[in-house]
């Protein structure tokens, strides 16, 4: 039984982890796109624009850094495995 | 099997307290800014030195930064968001000192780091609009969000935490396992990249750091 809570553990794990990176990374592409053509209009505020956008980006990828960290909890905080 | 990532190593312990090594680390960075700090402003001078000029570009920087986020006087918020930036740069690139772990790398440091925002934000708030005005921003834009408001101030605060823990534990990690796989030169590649993703983070944090505050310091 413990066995099989550890593998499903670990296939899941990596699933978090794959699944969880597809929509931060659509959403960073956008992001960045949208960006790109916003300074390419107005060169003129590129700082404020950059600024803005890495934040942007942090809050985005702060939803693939939870998936890390729910896998890292299956994988070494496991409260099912004895 | 490696070491899981979520605990950490004690390093000694003092009477019936366990000292671990973010906290050796955390107090080794500590004192290497300070004793860097101290070195640097002990000859002030009106035609700077090297130091003293790339010192100012620092300070002026933060200055414009903060000014630009929140109007009125930026010395304010300089000490605070100054020495953010300054440790979690130091502490993530503490990595490339041999044997060294980054403090960042572990739960408790960011979590410290992130209730000082969090502490700091409410006394911002309370401090700039009074205790009557700042449980009132929590109403705004009508009562129905009370529930709301309360949550996203947690939980904008624990993100910050976790942003910060991911990505500079994931670093380690990647480059632990590298280097278990091919040690010599491989991992170089990927430590440049957690240097960047060190100074990203660092930068990151004390942005979010200064928003947050902005937003309890501003209109809410």
């Amino acid at each position: 039984m413990n066995d099989l809570i550890q593998i499903v553990s670990i296939v899941s794990a990596a699933f978090a982890v794959g699944l969880g990176a597809i929509g931060p990374a659509l959403a960073e592409g956008r992001a960045v796109a949208a960006a790109l053509e916003a300074i390419a209009r107005q060169p003129e505020s590129a700082g404020t624009i950059s600024r803005t956008l890495f934040v942007g980006l942090a809050m985005i990828e702060t939803m693939a850094i939870y998936c890390l960290v729910i896998a890292l909890l299956l994988l070494f905080a496991n409260p099912f495995v004895k | 099997m490696i070491a899981s990532p979520l605990s950490a190593v004690p390093a000694f312990s003092l009477g019936p307290t366990i000292v671990t090594w973010p906290v050796v680390t955390t107090w080794g960075v500590m004192a290497a800014i300070a004793l860097a700090s101290f070195l640097a402003t002990r000859r002030l001078s009106l035609r700077p030195s090297r130091a003293q000029a790339v010192l100012e570009l620092v300070v002026t920087t933060l200055n414009d930064e903060i000014a630009a986020t929140i109007p009125g006087d930026p010395g304010r918020f300089r000490t605070l968001i100054g020495t953010l930036l300054l440790f979690i740069l130091c502490a993530n690139w503490s990595s490339l000192i041999p044997g060294v772990e980054p403090p960042t790398a572990h739960l408790e440091t960011d979590a410290a780091l992130a209730f000082t925002v969090l502490v700091a934000g409410v006394y911002w708030g309370i401090r700039s609009r009074g205790l009557g005005g700042w449980l009132r921003t929590f109403a705004k834009p009508s009562f129905v969000m009370i529930p709301l408001n309360v949550v996203e101030q947690i939980t904008r605060h624990f993100s910050l935490m976790v942003r910060l823990f991911g990505n500079v534990m994931s670093g380690v990690f990647v480059v632990g396992i590298v280097g278990a796989l091919a040690g010599l030169l491989v991992p170089i590649p990927l430590m440049a990249l957690d240097m960047l993703t060190g100074a990203v983070q660092a930068y990151i944090f004390a942005t979010l750091a200064l928003v947050f505050i902005g937003s309890a310091v501003n209109e809410g």
